[in-house]
């Protein structure tokens, strides 16, 4: 790959000078239609399942659409409305499920953006096994949420489980972990830092990586300790990954239904039933997609609005 | 021509990009204490030990998973919970597997045969609409997927694919990211490959099937394989979908398993090693594309 940044140049330079003969220069040679052609079924599926769905659920949110019935009225914002009154049937449990996912995330983030912050710098080391560790560390994400969650929730068991087991050898006395609170948010949380974290950690690397190695041998001469080296070199040349992680960890957060639904069931009570365990509850098994897909939509401008505010925010600072 | 420079500052960029790393790694050696070592230890058996536990006990008999105090090994090894699984028409997990495999397979071709063709339309040629699409395609990375879930539920049960692996391959294919992250590899292969075979009469097609392709090796295996774990994982999706007890794939046929089986854990813990020992398995072959690719949309968001 060394010698590509000749070759590009060359192309370049080919391109204007050593081929005359050529009509219309490189970029016409294709048949007008090929790009067309090309683009088809990708377009085919975007319009079909990205933006057409998009569309259609706001006309969805607009009626009294119950999936079993063949009467779907129109009801303009009613189901947004709703919403937001709290005298309406869906008003408690969305704001709860809103709510259970704003702890969620307020409870997760710092964790998962710091953890692998911390790892990675560990791992930003020379040692012998360093890509072995490196695996390990991102091999449950690999699993994904399902063979994680089954596993935790026998893990977390209060009678069978192995983290009562150890805690009882340190003298801890069993903990309820899906049955009572704060303890849940805990283990919800511990579990999610334990699956993710591989995740981050990689995106830090690769930051890491790219810092130049003279950047730090800079501040070394002027004086700078490894704490200063971290704060005014590390921390500066990881801007872009941080604003990238908090954002996509921020999103992911929110996103979380899996844990709630496999290890805590939405319990203690209605306590760990997430947003999204509410919407899809309303509209996939009890089938009322009108109000479910309002509750969609509410979220998304919510989580929109968060994301735009990380990324000006952390982008803001940059330029001063 | 203004077209051509960002594919230098790209070439300029991806050539700079790893060759200092290696050049770093082979002068320099940290000098690692006792304390690096015995943190490095105990961090990754924090991650090893719970993914043991779930292999062990799906090994172990029921009082042995009750039994207190715990032992990392068990007492005996019985394949009671595979024999159990085996058996056991409600929860096929044998036919999941085999569903998970198909839906995860053809999805991942799909979203590589696709997303190629895409890609390279945008990387390569010039076209009415190209910005536009291009700022749709990119918008949608930005929109939260579930808001997506009741549309598209309700789109699958007009076209008859509710309960269906067909549900599972193709809408998935629509998303972006396979689209974003080929464009931004292909953006960096030398034009001049394209170019000579353009001179030795080959048309377009050919230039993308016989040159462009060869050259993406390491970015379709890259696309393709995370295409294909994130669908051999999801979870919210098919547990919505697919209903009957043969068609599901492993994620929602494990939350039905739990259901079923409670606390009998060695069960349960049968049915998550048979989820995870193909992917753990195919990651331990792929780990470096799978790094890799995550590590480069970190880098490019």
């Amino acid at each position: 790959m060394t010698s590509s940044t000749f070759t590009g140049a060359e192309a370049v330079e080919a391109a204007v000078t050593a081929s005359p003969p050529r009509k219309g220069g490189r970029l016409r040679l294709n048949h007008p239609a090929t790009p067309y052609l090309m683009l088809a079924p990708y377009v085919v599926l975007l319009c079909a399942f990205v933006l057409g769905p998009a569309v259609f659920g706001i006309w969805v949110s607009l009626h009294d659409w119950d999936f079993l019935l063949p009467n779907k009225p129109f009801i303009g914002l009613q189901n947004y409305a709703d919403l937001l009154d709290p005298d309406s049937i869906t008003f408690e449990p969305f704001w709860k499920g809103m709510r259970a996912t704003a702890i969620f995330v307020v409870a997760s983030v710092p964790f998962l953006v710091l953890i692998p912050l911390g790892i990675a710098l560990l791992l930003n080391r020379t040692f012998p096994g360093r890509s072995m560790f490196r695996a390990i560390i991102f091999a449950p994400f690999v699993l994904g949420i399902a063979v994680i969650g089954v596993l935790f929730r026998y893990l977390l068991d209060s009678q069978f489980g192995l983290f009562n087991y150890l805690l009882g050898l340190v003298g801890i006395d069993p903990i309820g972990w899906t049955q009572t609170q704060p303890a849940a948010w805990v283990a919800l949380v511990g579990m999610t830092v334990w699956w993710t974290l591989g995740f981050n950690t990689v995106i830090y690397l690769a930051g890491l990586q790219g810092i130049p190695r003279d950047h730090y041998e800079a501040a070394s001469l002027d004086g700078a300790g490894s704490w200063n080296k971290f704060l005014y070199v590390t921390i500066p040349g990881l801007r872009n990954i941080l604003v990238f992680i908090l954002t996509t960890t921020v999103l992911a957060s929110a996103n979380m239904f899996g844990q709630s639904y496999l290890v805590t069931n939405g319990g203690p009570g209605d306590s760990t039933r997430t947003a999204i365990m509410v919407m899809t509850q309303e509209g996939l098994r009890s089938f009322k997609m009108g109000s479910a897909t309002a509750m969609s939509y509410i979220l998304a401008v919510f989580l929109i609005i968060i994301s735009a505010i990380n990324f000006l925010a952390l982008r803001e600072r940059e330029k001063k | 021509m203004t077209t051509t420079e960002p594919t230098n500052s790209e070439l300029a960029r991806s050539a700079d990009g790893p060759s200092p790393v290696r050049r770093r790694r082979a002068y320099r050696q940290d000098r690692n204490g006792p304390v690096f070592w015995i943190g490095i230890i105990v961090l990754a058996l924090i991650f090893v030990i719970p993914l043991l536990w779930m292999f062990l006990t799906s090994f172990r008999t029921v009082e042995d998973s009750r039994r207190i105090p715990m032992t990392l090994i068990p007492d005996e090894f019985t394949l009671r919970a595979y024999q159990l699984l085996f058996a056991d028409e409600q929860n096929p997990v044998f036919l999941w597997a085999l569903n998970s495999f198909i839906a995860a397979a053809a999805h991942a071709i799909l979203v590589v045969v696709v997303a190629s063709m895409a890609a390279y339309a945008l990387a390569r040629m010039q076209f009415r609409g190209k910005n536009a699409l291009f700022v749709i395609i990119i918008a949608t990375l930005f929109v939260p997927g579930f808001i997506f879930l009741m549309p598209n539920y309700l789109i699958m049960d007009q076209l008859g694919w509710l309960d269906t692996l067909i549900a599972l391959i193709v809408p998935g294919a629509a998303g972006a990211f396979g689209v974003f992250f080929l464009r931004q590899f292909f953006l960096a292969i030398p034009k001049e490959l394209e170019e000579s075979a353009r001179i030795d009469g080959a048309n377009t097609w050919q230039i993308f099937l016989r040159v462009v392709l060869p050259n993406a090796k390491p970015a379709l295996v890259t696309l393709g394989v995370l295409s294909f774990l994130g669908n051999w994982n999801d979870f919210i999706w098919p547990v919505f979908v697919l209903f009957s007890p043969e068609r599901l794939t492993l994620p929602a046929g494990l939350a039905t398993l739990q259901a079923a089986y409670n606390i009998d854990y060695p069960v349960v813990m049968a049915g998550a090693t048979i989820a995870a020992l193909p992917v753990l398995i195919l990651f331990i072959f792929v780990q470096r594309y799978v790094i890799e690719g995550v590590a480069t949309s970190g880098l490019k968001g």
